[in-house]
């Protein structure tokens, strides 16, 4: 079953064309890969998809529903969280507030579901509602075994832990749908492979994982399916081992030999 | 001499009220505006034109003067939060702006000899300055829990939130816009209330008195006390007003010219910024990452050592 397809979907930047006519389907319950060289259009296409951008034309359907064009807070509320290539923590909050951040839409309802009241109530009992999140928190903070950081500075963290921060916060909001956009960048050997461990648990959880990585090792390791794009154009999909294979990636990654 | 420190008393109170609407929008939210002069003016016409042309009592033009500060507010955060950093700053130096010209056309001499509040059949009259104490302080006592209890709230954890990186704020399923103009509306209302509170006491209003200044003042409480902290923008207001009274103070008005405290307010930002960009008090850590009760917080905050929040 597909959690997410778009269809047609282009962005163009002014005259370039960063996305091009992208037909992106991701398989529920999977991990998906998004590879392709730099400059291939895979953030773009990550941010057309969870609102952080709007695609020129085309359309995404999320879950059933069209999400194309809907504002970022919308999208994540519908189940799609995801991380930074750049990490975007909260630096000068500590590991927990982060991850407490992540829960922002999912505690405090209130019985009658109305937002003056649900305001009012969290405004005040803001004390026994922080108590809680901070429990559901913990809880996640432990599932990523980051608990003993509990009350560091997110900006203190070593590169590996805040990366894993990220994906913690992004998971507390217990989405259908996890983009993680270069999971992987500039960590070392070890903590690589403490990654793919972490996204082996949260595909046990029942989330679905679409990640962009040049990380080769690890997308052929840990991904189900592999999507390639080169020039905003979708060139090949299938399972790593097809795309290993491919003519057009293996071209892509490595240029044309020279015909005679 | 008295006199005079009762003087700081009642100003430092009201800028006191006007920082706890700046702190909420600078600190919380992390929005550089400068129109705080305007909130003011407009708080201050509006208490002027309802006790004087309509014959409200005090009471009543208060909620007037929040909510025509607010609304106003509102109408100008929706086009301009949009704006980020140094935009935002030099558009809402211009809404300050307009609405002190708008006042002065609309009434240039201003407002004379405005009804005095009154409180039970107690009068407020403005020779006994300690009733005006008492009332300012305890107005400025009820923003500051109502404030604090924001902070610490859904709200304000949203507010913080869009402080630190709104981009991130967005994918947590945060409405960015939603809190920023929730933050705006919500200082501007205070500042409406600071200006009946100043017109009950002056019971006059002029348009003269709500320029540029006034705003730069203000911002500059916020920042000498520390951004983000409640009880530091207080202790920062005191400060302010010192300084703007010390020559009257100590008696050297002859020397040392009305304009000098300008010059050290410029002054005590730059070295501000340069030394402790942080406040004198620094910023308030929320702490909502800690699982202690109130009450052990309390006693935490009195038994020194434990000041760390551990794990529950």
């Amino acid at each position: 079953m597909r959690i997410l397809e778009t269809e047609h979907l282009t962005r163009e930047f002014g005259g370039v064309i960063a996305v091009n006519d992208v037909d992106f389907h991701v398989e529920k319950g999977l991990v998906t890969g998004l590879i392709g060289p730099n400059g291939a259009g895979k953030t773009t296409l990550f941010n057309q998809i969870t609102g952080l951008d709007k695609p020129t034309s085309g359309s995404i359907i999320f879950d059933g529903k069209d999400i194309t064009g809907l504002p970022a807070w919308k999208i994540s509320r519908l189940g799609i969280a995801r991380t930074f290539q750049n990490i975007r923590l909260y630096k000068e909050l500590t590991v927990v507030e982060n991850v407490m951040m992540g829960l922002h839409f999912r505690v405090g309802q209130d019985p009658f579901h109305h937002r003056f009241t649900q305001a009012l109530k969290s405004y005040l009992f803001a004390s026994k509602e922080n108590r809680e999140v901070y429990r559901h928190a913990m809880e996640w903070l432990d599932f990523f075994e980051l608990g003993e950081h509990a009350q560091d500075f997110a900006g203190s963290l070593p590169y590996g832990k805040q990366r894993e921060l990220e994906i913690a916060r992004a998971l507390a909001s217990e989405p259908k749908l996890l983009f993680l956009d270069e999971p992987a960048a500039g960590m070392n050997p070890a903590e690589t492979a403490h990654l793919m461990d972490v996204v082996r648990k949260i595909r046990s959880l029942g989330v679905t994982v679409v990640l962009i990585e040049h990380d080769m090792k690890l997308v052929m390791n840990i991904c189900d399916n592999i999507t390639v794009l080169n020039f905003g154009m979708k060139i090949a999909e299938g399972t790593p081992n097809e795309i290993k294979h491919d003519k057009d990636v293996i071209e892509a990654y490595l240029g044309r030999e020279e015909e005679e | 001499m008295l006199n005079f420190f009762q003087l700081i008393l009642i100003y430092a109170g009201i800028y006191a009220l006007m920082a706890i609407g700046q702190n909420c929008i600078t600190g919380y939210t992390g929005m550089l505006s400068l129109c705080h002069a305007g909130f003011l003016c407009i708080g201050s016409y509006a208490t002027a034109i309802m006790c004087k042309t309509f014959g409200f009592s005090f009471w009543l033009s208060l909620p007037v003067a929040a909510i025509a500060s607010g609304l106003v507010g509102l109408l100008i955060g929706i086009p301009t939060l949009r704006l980020k950093g140094d935009y935002l700053c030099i558009a809402t130096l211009g809404l300050g702006e307009i609405i002190r010209n708008v006042a002065t056309n609309l009434n240039p001499v201003g407002y004379n000899s405005v009804p005095r509040a009154n409180l039970f059949g107690y009068e407020f009259a403005s020779r006994n300055k300690l009733s005006f104490i008492i009332l300012i302080w305890a107005f400025v006592l009820v923003f500051y829990i109502l404030f604090q209890q924001l902070a610490h709230s859904r709200l304000g954890r949203a507010m913080i939130a869009v402080r630190e990186d709104e981009v991130a704020a967005q994918s947590n399923g945060i409405n960015v816009t939603k809190y920023k103009i929730s933050s705006f509306v919500l200082g501007a209302a205070v500042g409406g209330i600071a200006g009946c509170l100043q017109t009950a006491y002056t019971l006059t209003v002029q348009p003269g008195s709500f320029t540029f200044m006034v705003s730069v003042m203000v911002l500059c409480t916020v920042v000498l006390g520390g951004m983000g902290n409640g009880k530091a923008v207080i202790l920062g207001a005191f400060i302010i007003q010192f300084i703007s009274y010390f020559p009257q103070l100590t008696g050297l008005t002859n020397i040392i010219p009305a304009q000098a405290k300008q010059i050290i307010y410029g002054l005590l930002l730059i070295v501000m910024m340069l030394w402790r960009p942080q406040g004198l008090l620094g910023r308030d850590k929320f702490r909502y990452g800690d699982p202690r009760t109130r009450k052990e917080r309390l006693v935490s905050f009195f038994v020194r050592g434990k000041a760390k929040g551990g794990r529950a």
